[in-house]
């Protein structure tokens, strides 16, 4: 089995040396045979994993290699392997390899087409040693890695200005959250003397009465010091406000690795970590309590911006951040198990979606604008039917993957004890109508409608190949139904057994278990609450306004264009990013440069002491020979001096 | 073997002296660099016999050659290695073959001279990092200025001669200073015997005024603020294999003479200081770090960012004290120093390469200017793999040797207080952002300029130099265990020496 664990890793990682060292050699053809063949093996083996995790339910915690021991930390390369990565090993591997067949239609005619499949394989690498990393330091390492594939290939098109742009604010609005993240992992190793997981996790009891004075006089915590500057990081992997900015941005990358790391995968790093750091989590109200207003605050906000926008991948990209907080909110509601039940089904639909943008941006020759399609329907067929089976899964019609994992998810919220839950309750169940309306708008005006497009596009209009449709069929499979036979064990059942760790009184998800009727009586039971509702009012309110009486639309513009602006503006944020931090800085290091070493160390003291010896030796060469090197006479009896000084003293 | 280590590259610089500029015509020349080449490789043979008989078990000197040398005032020649100086002379070892095929076909000007005089600087650094004898490191010490304001001064840009000046006003101040504290510590311990003076036993007065005097001679190497201002002039003015050597060793002397000498000689002026010296350090990381962030000049930003990185270095062997004071135990202090270590070494990888990258591009426009550039990645993709490389690994991107040291002493500064770790890691952020914007602007985006459209990419020569610094900077950050497991009976004798006061 260990060789299976060791092989999951490196089989991508393999491929990626491959296809970036030779993919001039071996082809375009000889790439992407390699890269996907590695990402199917991987895909393959890790349900074996998963499998063997079902049946015999055997914790694997190993180390790997050594990467170094100091100071007797001991910091080594390790897998722990329960049912909680096994499952993360699935979804990840199984996205992956969707999206590499998917490449090969997409990126077919890109002269970067090697490049691309080494680095998604890269990708797959670095995200693969994260979730199953069994410490601190290579979670770091994978952390840092998928943001660094992630700042790579958001710049792929590294020509475009808005790309470059966008991939460094990507990496330094990561790093915001690296930096907490890094901090936060010092305070653990500052109490428990370790970097490994079991280790630092059996000391959380006794870390909630150590205390840390980061201002002096005010104690504060351990266990919360450590895990809000754990989420510190997570919010900015996981894009959650006010560190999301970088989000929408990284839509300049190519399509497929929106689908993969900016919906599926990368970005739900930071939920994958805080539900494994649930054993730390659970004895901090405090952190919880931040977790979930954070994570409430963003599920609503950002929803709210996917109303405006007009680039079909821009929509699809707040709709990520607005469900990135759910997941958020669910971990801080102690429910970790529907933050990941809902990360997983969010993988299959948000990748679908994605995945059936890129194939309607495919069909319109690079066209995103939603104002340039309309009445796609009849030109499309696969793609329409595989989106609309991505757009209930997101606003959570009943019975779709993701009715099952938000409906949960909103209910144990309601049962939620956290300080802030009831704020949270609100929003989660207001961006449900939010979350239906942003949708079937994009859905309405792509698909429905009058035909916006050009003559030109039109004439080529025709259904993607295979390669791009058949990904999207096998993730609407998921999208549409994993729900059913999963709710019950992963969030009712015992599947994820020791792996997350909920203090009895946070048990949510037990009280909302209790007497679980099975999936069908779930959906019955939630018929009755108001989140199907509002999702359905969401969609009419959509249709009504986009389909059946588009006129209005403007008109609620000029009403609210306060609002309208403020959203337009995404509330003026990436303004005073720039303004502020930005500029700030650069004002900051013009400041430093030339006034503190250019005025007065040099101005002053280098230059000064230069002219104060020029000045000394030029009055004292009047009284010497004048032949004397100005330095060196000053160093002689500065020399002197000392020396007699000294021994003076001594 | 330390002296063969020594005089050989010495020897050998001399030899190509004397015949190198005897001849004229191209095919002596080629004898010259050549003869360089095989010089610093055979020395970096020898490195690689030392790294592989060095014995990672004791704290002791090692391949110890003694034997006296100015009788008169005790004065040996006096060499051994331990864990501190073995990496900094692997470090020497391996750049200077580099850098003498980074000039292969570059210096048109008086070649012979040039690598002669690369070759003398390293024998020279070498000596610096072996002398167990005071009065021969200080030899050591001095001596190897020469070469370096020859390569600066004849080679160098136009400034050069304000640059050279500004150097040497700096480091000469420095040394001076040095040499009264040797001297002093030779009247008490009636020998230069480094190994003797860390045992001395000195007042706190006493060891306030030597503390003091050696921090102003290695403060100015490493350098620390507010002495930095020497390094940014000396590195635009100097060639390419001149910035790199600068950079990568002679910073390392400044750092290494706190290990050797102010940390075990003055133990309690160290504790008395550390604040300052902790201070200092973390202005140089936060501080140079905004003023990296605004220069319009590469090797002026790569020389920013060297003092910043090298701010990690001092901030991990000081942080000893803090950790001292916050917890009243040694856990920790061992992370910092090691951390401390690993830094230089892996700053000198990355800061050589850095400037070797700056090189590759010089060679071809003309210009260290970062708006001449824009879209290199076009024209050079090749050399853009490798630059991008090396600018994450300077953004202490883990799996890079860059993460290695940063982390050790992030880790180890929280231990002293949450506010040390935290301006220490702002060099996450700040970091990032004056190298990866500088990246931005020269290597990504659509051809800039008619010149950028001209640039041909890395050719064979340069291809094989940076090859080989990323393969260091790749491996030290995946696997740093056997750099580390060098220096830990080194690291743990100094932390068990420097905890105990000397009152």
């Amino acid at each position: 089995m260990e060789t299976i664990y060791l092989a999951i890793p490196l089989a991508p990682l393999a491929a990626a040396i491959i296809a970036g060292l030779f993919g001039r050699m071996i082809g375009r053809s000889g790439t992407h045979w390699i890269t996907i063949i590695a990402v199917a093996l991987s895909f393959a083996l890790s349900v074996l994993v998963l499998q063997d995790q079902l049946v015999t339910d055997r914790v694997f915690n190993g180390s790997v290699y050594t990467w170094m021991v100091v100071d007797g930390v001991n910091m080594e390369i390790g897998f722990l392997i329960d049912r909680l990565s096994a499952l993360m090993m699935v979804v990840v591997t199984f996205v992956s390899f969707m999206v590499h067949v998917y490449t090969v239609g997409y990126m077919h005619d890109d002269p970067g087409y090697q490049r691309f499949f080494c680095y998604i394989s890269l990708f797959t690498f670095a995200m693969l040693m994260l979730v199953m990393a069994n410490n601190f330091l290579q979670l770091f390492f994978g952390w840092e890695a998928v943001g660094l594939v992630s700042y790579l290939l958001i710049g792929f098109w590294y020509t475009r200005p808005t790309a470059i742009v966008a991939n460094l604010k990507a990496f330094l609005v990561n790093r915001v959250g690296d930096f907490g993240f890094l901090l936060g992992i010092a305070t653990l190793l500052f109490f428990t003397g370790s970097l490994d997981y079991v280790e630092v996790f059996a000391t959380a009891e006794s870390l909630q009465n150590q205390y840390i004075e980061v201002f002096a006089g005010i104690p504060w915590s351990a266990v919360s010091v450590a895990c809000i500057l754990l989420f510190v990081g997570a919010m900015g992997k996981s894009a959650q406000m006010p560190l999301h900015v970088w989000l929408p941005d990284s839509m300049e990358g190519p399509t497929p690795i929106s689908a993969l790391i900016h919906a599926a995968t990368m970005v739900t790093a930071g939920v994958f970590m805080v539900a494994r750091m649930s054993p730390l989590f659970e004895y901090s109200e405090a952190a919880l309590s931040v977790v979930l207003v954070v994570g409430a605050t963003t599920a609503l906000l950002t929803g709210l911006l996917g109303i405006v926008q007009n680039d079909i991948k821009r929509i699809i990209a707040y709709s990520t951040l607005s469900q990135l907080g759910y997941m958020t909110v669910a971990l801080g509601s102690s429910a970790y198990a529907a933050g990941i039940f809902h990360l997983t089904t969010h993988a299959f639909f948000k990748a679908l979606l994605f995945l059936a943008a890129g194939s309607v941006i495919l069909a319109l020759h690079h066209e995103q604008d939603i104002r340039r399609m309309g009445g796609l329907k009849k030109y499309l067929p696969i793609t329409y039917w595989t989106f609309l089976a991505g757009a209930l899964a997101l606003i959570g019609f009943p019975g779709t993957a993701g009715f099952f994992s938000k409906d949960a998810l909103i209910e144990a919220v309601g049962y939620s004890t956290t300080p802030g839950a009831s704020y949270a309750f609100v929003c989660v169940v207001a961006g449900v109508f939010v979350t239906a309306l942003y949708t079937f708008r994009m859905f309405f005006l792509v698909f429905h409608g009058q035909e916006r497009i050009d003559e030109d596009a039109r004439q080529h209009l025709h259904e993607s190949p295979w390669v791009v449709t058949l990904p999207l069929i096998l993730l609407a499979i998921p999208s549409l139904l994993i729900g059913w036979p999963t709710i019950g064990p992963l969030l009712f059942g015992d599947y994820f057994g020791s792996s997350l760790a909920v203090l009895q009184q946070h048990d949510v998800l037990r009280q909302l278990g209790t007497g679980f009727p099975g999936a069908l009586g779930f959906l019955e039971h939630a018929l009755m609450s108001p989140a199907v509702y509002l999702a359905a009012a969401g969609l009419f309110v959509a249709w009504y306004l986009y389909l059946r009486n588009p006129d209005i639309v403007p008109a609620l513009q000029r009403r609210f264009s306060h609002l309208y602006k403020l959203l337009l503006n995404k509330y003026y944020l990436d303004d005073f990013n720039d303004k502020v931090f930005a500029r700030g800085s650069l004002a900051i290091g013009d400041m430093f440069w030339r006034v503190g070493d250019d005025a007065v160390i040099d101005g002053v003291f280098v230059d000064g002491s230069g002219r104060l010896i020029g000045w000394v030796s030029g009055v004292l060469s009047r009284f010497q020979t004048g032949y004397l090197y100005g330095y060196a006479f000053a160093m002689v009896i500065g020399l002197c001096a000392l020396t007699g000084w000294m021994l003076l003293s001594g | 073997m330390l002296s063969t280590l020594i005089w050989l590259p010495v020897c050998g610089g001399v030899v190509i002296l004397l015949f190198g500029d005897r001849t004229i015509g191209d095919r002596m020349l080629r004898l010259d660099r050549w003869f360089a080449l095989g010089v610093s490789a055979a020395t970096f043979v020898i490195g690689v016999l030392l790294y592989s008989r060095f014995d990672t078990t004791t704290p002791a000197m090692q391949f110890v050659e003694r034997v006296p040398w100015v009788s008169t005032f005790q004065i040996e020649y006096f060499l051994g290695v331990d864990g501190f100086s073995t990496p900094l002379i692997l470090l020497t070892a391996l750049l200077t073959p580099l850098v003498v095929i980074a000039g292969w076909d570059v210096i048109k000007d008086r070649p012979a001279q040039y690598f002669a005089s690369f070759l003398i600087l390293e024998g020279l650094l070498i000596g610096v990092f072996c002398s167990v004898d005071a009065l021969l490191f200080y030899v050591f010490w001095e001596a190897m200025l020469i070469p370096m304001f020859i390569i600066i001064g004849v080679w160098g840009g136009e400034r050069r001669v304000y640059a050279t000046i500004k150097f040497f006003l700096y480091t000469f101040l420095g040394s001076v200073l040095m040499l009264v504290a040797l001297i002093y510590l030779y009247s008490q311990a009636g020998t230069y015997s480094i190994l003797d003076f860390h045992q001395l036993p000195l007042s706190l007065t006493e060891q306030i005024l030597i503390f003091l005097a050696f921090l102003i001679a290695f403060a100015v190497k490493v350098p620390m603020w507010p002495v930095h201002t020497w390094l940014p002039d000396a590195h635009v003015e100097a060639p390419t294999g001149g910035s790199v050597i600068l950079a990568a060793v002679l910073l390392k002397m400044g750092g290494y003479g706190f290990v050797r000498f102010s940390l075990p000689v003055a133990p309690d002026a160290s504790q008395l200081l550390a604040g300052l010296m902790i201070s200092l350090s973390l202005i140089a990381v936060v501080y140079i770090g905004f003023v990296a962030l605004v220069q319009k000049d590469m090797k002026k930003l790569i020389a920013y960012s060297s003092i910043a990185h090298m701010g990690f270095v001092t901030l991990g062997f000081f942080i000893a004290w803090g950790i001292l004071d916050q917890t009243g135990s040694v856990v920790g202090i061992s992370m910092g120093i090691t951390g401390g270590m690993v830094q230089m070494v892996s700053h000198g990888l990355i800061s050589g390469a850095l400037f070797l990258c700056v090189g590759v591009l010089y060679d071809r426009l003309h210009s260290r200017q970062i708006s001449d550039y824009g879209g290199v990645v076009n024209t050079m993709p090749v050399f853009a793999v490798f630059m991008v490389l090396f600018a994450l690994a300077n953004a202490g991107l883990p799996g890079t040797s860059g993460f290695v040291g940063e982390f050790l002493v992030i880790l180890a500064s929280f231990k002293a207080s949450f506010w040390y770790a935290f301006f220490a890691g702002t060099t996450l952020i700040l970091g990032a952002a004056y190298t990866l914007w500088m990246v931005k602007r020269t290597i990504f985006g659509a051809v800039a300029n008619e010149g950028v459209a001209a640039l041909h990419d890395v050719n064979f020569r340069e291809t094989v130099v940076l090859t080989v610094i990323a393969v260091f900077v790749l491996g030290l950050g995946l696997w740093p265990a056997p750099l580390v497991d060098l220096m830990t009976p080194t690291v743990d004798n100094l932390v068990a020496h420097i905890t105990q006061s000397k009152l």
